[in-house]
């Protein structure tokens, strides 16, 4: 299926795949490190194992990011 | 209404000068009170534009002294100053650049006990802290006392920012639920960052000060603007409210302000 991630158009090999999955196919090593939004929705990381991602979907994945003063 | 001297004329002459500022936007700017949590590697871009901009008055907060190794990024900092407290330090850059802005140093870590008090009566904060459980406070108590803020991370050669504007548009808490698991985070401190990075973010997070308070352009707020220094590629995610979020949205779980744990960020992609 046809995915775009982080804005970028991608070909999954697979018609059917969990967020968890997707993840894992994607090589993002720490997935806990990761905030996923779905055609502008935010997903509860409890729904990342059932969520199915569908041909067309409009993927980001967003990272926790530290940085700054140690304050 | 017009009461600049001469000598600020000169000094705001190029902010005067633009249609969206102009006279009555840097007036705004003089009347302004911007706080900036964290003098490191955020807070000393953002304080030397915010003072330079000649907003009237700007908080400082931190409770460190200056190390050495934190000079490759702290551009506030200087050799000098090593063994100094970053607030002092910071206080004194401020009013060397511009002696009409007053400086309110806080010698503190903000925490749940006192940041109700820390960042009452400012009309903008900019976070310029590190580790998580810092971040989810302040977007709680900015939310909960509805001051706008902006939110900054850097890592490595990344950065991230976005602009909450508390009940009008998405906050922290709305994309990044809760702080990630400390067993997650193998190794706290050293990941490391360009500093040139740390200046890019800390002086994006001042231009959004500047703009909110001139009421110039439109702040980045319901977007999350990330990049990536090694190909330089920017972009900007659109966000929106989550209408489950645990603090900005109709029904908040967290009504109080907790101190999460501390974890400072490492992140291996």
């Amino acid at each position: 299926m046809k995915l775009t991630i982080n804005g970028e158009k991608k070909e999954v090999a697979s018609e059917s795949m969990t967020v968890t999955e997707l993840l894992a196919n994607q090589g993002v090593e720490m997935p806990d490190m990761v905030s996923v939004q779905i055609n502008g929705d935010f997903l509860e990381r409890e729904t990342f194992d059932s969520r199915a991602v569908r041909d067309g979907d409009e993927i980001d994945f967003l990272y926790f990011m530290g940085g700054g003063s140690r304050e | 209404m017009i009461d600049f001297t001469q000598s600020q004329l000169e000094r705001y002459s190029r902010h005067i000068l633009l249609n969206s500022v102009g006279v009555e936007g840097q007036l705004k700017l003089m009347n302004s009170r911007v706080l900036i949590i964290g003098a490191g590697g955020l807070g000393a871009p953002a304080a030397m534009y915010c003072a330079a901009a000649g907003i009237g008055t700007i908080g400082i907060v931190d409770a460190d002294a200056v190390e050495v190794s934190n000079l490759q990024r702290q551009i506030i900092h200087f050799t000098e100053d090593i063994g100094s407290l970053k607030v002092t330090s910071a206080r004194e850059k401020i009013e060397a650049i511009n002696p009409d802005v007053t400086v309110e140093p806080v010698r503190a870590f903000v925490k749940a006990s006192n940041i109700e008090g820390i960042i009452d009566g400012y009309d903008f904060v900019i976070d310029g802290t590190d580790n998580f459980a810092t971040k989810f406070l302040i977007n709680d108590a900015c939310v909960m006392k509805r001051i706008p803020y902006s939110h900054g991370g850097i890592l490595r050669f990344n950065g991230q920012t976005m602009t909450v504007l508390p009940k009008e548009s998405a906050c922290y808490r709305c994309v990044f639920h809760k702080p990630p698991p400390e067993n997650m985070i193998p190794t706290c401190s050293e990941a490391g960052v360009l500093g040139a990075v740390a200046g890019m973010l800390g002086t994006i997070q001042a231009a959004e000060a500047l703009k909110y308070i001139t009421g110039a352009g439109e702040v980045l707020a319901d977007a999350l603007l990330t990049f990536d220094a090694l190909p330089m590629n920017f972009r900007k995610v659109k966000l929106q409210k989550n209408p489950k979020c645990a603090v900005c949205s109709e029904h908040p779980v967290i009504t109080e302000l907790i101190d999460e744990q501390q974890i400072v960020c490492d992140l291996k992609k």
